[in-house]
């Protein structure tokens, strides 16, 4: 039986969201799904991507991989590849990355972000372009078909049954000439940048309808209201209007909140995936027909400038009655 | 330099193709590049791989993804997103391919002097050579539409209430 092989990649709890996601979309091919891990994994990992439905775990380890340098890395993707019919990884900028670089080594086409498989044989997937808004029909129809998948493309899930997956230590020589792009040293994040918007109860989301820089006063009320996080979409950090550790999205910080209220947001597929997990959303927003609002559960339409202050002032007058 | 070619018949391996065609005639004419910088991907095609593949046809180092670049000698530092939230630093041997990720650059506009000397600038035309692969597009569709389940709690300020009430009821109010 042939193999698709998945690049997996790890955080302290093991297998990411978004690699679990890639490997629950790949069962749906019907075929063995053999999955790559580079570096040390945590601990526990080969039993989680076991749950998932991997019945090969190709590790790949040593002083090539002791920190990330993507050419390394697709030269341990194309070595666990061996007779693999589909090589993946989830549409992150790493996964996307290393992909790149494995699809000029096979010298095949590459796919990004695939959110649908159409047809198995001959393989045909769809694809998200101009940002999620439409999508590419794509055929591949080379010996190895090399494609990402995008975030939230499925849900994760387990496997019906588990396997016991076979580990495999890859023997991978690289070449000085695949370290030239090396990271030499790294610096961690501003602490607690977005933790407290991660783990929020309730996150204010607010979009271009914010109107500007100035136009966050009566939404970060509400959030204060609420005890809650701010989150804001891409097109605010771009204009500079909050800082990047603010943003949820594709590109910033994915969140599950118990309620999630999208202010002055048209709800694009990045955000959408940074928030979809949110167990209530409510919409606020001049375009009833805004994808943000049609997702959503609960919606009030008109500008958020006029709501979210009679919201906040409602607020302090039943909390002061 | 701009490269007459129809887009739509164009896929990635065909645009770093065309790159490279250029960066190697301009190298045989006494004109070398110790850095190419592109985008790190399209906001159209979103293909995520043109620099990356313009590197395996010049054999350069390759950095996707960065922010901020310097050069320092015989070398470009280049700092870019880690995936823990971090920073990742590579320092990087010329010649070098680099790809900058959209945002957190400010970008600086041209001033009207710069705007109308580069009216001026001769732009050299090349026509691509060969046939290109293509993208392997089938074809373009819209996502499919998930029936909307929205329940609509009002128009305008005069909602208010009825969001309060809402935030009660899911035990959100401190």
């Amino acid at each position: 039986m042939s193999a698709v092989l998945v690049l997996v990649e790890t955080d302290g709890g093991g297998a990411t969201e978004v690699s679990r996601e890639t490997l629950t979309f790949v069962r749906g091919l019907g075929l063995d799904v053999h999955a790559l891990v580079v570096g040390d994994g945590p601990p526990g990992l080969v039993d989680q991507l076991g749950a998932y439905g991997v019945t090969t775990v190709h590790h790949a380890d040593g002083d090539a991989f002791t920190s990330y340098a993507a050419a390394a890395w697709a030269a341990a993707v194309v070595a666990a590849a061996g007779d693999a019919t589909v090589v993946t990884a989830a549409g992150t900028p790493r996964g996307n990355e290393v992909l790149a670089h494995v699809a000029c080594r096979l010298g095949v086409t590459m796919a990004a972000n695939v959110v649908e498989v159409e047809s198995v044989s001959p393989l045909s997937v769809s694809r998200q372009v101009l940002g999620g808004s439409a999508l590419e029909e794509m055929r591949l129809e080379d010996a190895v078909a090399v494609f990402s998948v995008a975030g939230h493309a499925c849900d994760p899930a387990e496997a019906e049954s588990h396997a016991a997956p076979v580990v495999h230590p890859l023997d991978v020589s690289v070449p000085e000439a695949d370290l030239r792009a090396r990271v030499v040293r790294t610096e961690p994040g501003e602490p607690d940048e977005s933790g407290g918007l991660k783990s929020a109860r309730v996150v204010v989301g607010a979009g271009r309808g914010a109107g500007g820089p100035d136009g966050f006063a009566d939404l970060l009320e509400l959030t204060e209201l609420l005890g809650g996080s701010l989150g804001v979409s891409r097109v605010v950090t771009s204009l500079g209007w909050r800082p990047h550790h603010e943003q949820v999205g594709q590109t910033g910080s994915r969140v599950a909140p118990d309620l999630y209220v999208a202010c002055g947001i048209s709800g694009a597929i990045q955000h959408w995936a940074g928030m979809s997990s949110s167990k209530t959303i409510l919409a606020i927003n001049t375009d009833p027909d805004a994808p943000m609002v049609t997702k959503a559960h609960y919606a009030v339409i008109g500008d958020l400038h006029e709501i979210v202050p009679a919201v906040n002032e409602e607020l302090r007058r039943r909390s002061a009655g | 330099v701009l490269v007459e070619a129809d887009a739509s018949a164009y896929g990635p391996a065909d645009v770093a193709a065309a790159i490279a065609d250029v960066v190697r005639a301009h190298e045989a004419a006494g004109t070398t590049y110790d850095l190419v910088l592109l985008g790190n991907d399209a906001s159209d095609t979103g293909d995520f791989q043109v620099g990356i593949r313009l590197s395996y046809l010049l054999d350069r180092p390759v950095v996707a993804g960065v922010s901020t670049l310097s050069v320092d000698g015989d070398r470009v530092v280049a700092r870019g997103g880690a995936p823990d939230g971090g920073t990742e630093i590579f320092e990087v041997p010329l010649p070098a391919v680099l790809t900058v990720m959209e945002g957190g650059i400010e970008p600086r506009y041209p001033s009207i002097p710069g705007r109308m000397k580069a009216k001026k600038v001769q732009i050299e035309e090349v026509a691509p050579s060969g046939t290109p692969v293509g993208a392997g597009r089938v074809r373009l569709k819209l996502p499919p539409v998930q029936p909307s389940q929205v329940e609509v709690l009002g128009e305008g300020p005069e909602a208010a209430g009825a969001v309060v009430d809402l935030l009660e009821k899911l035990g959100v109010v401190r």
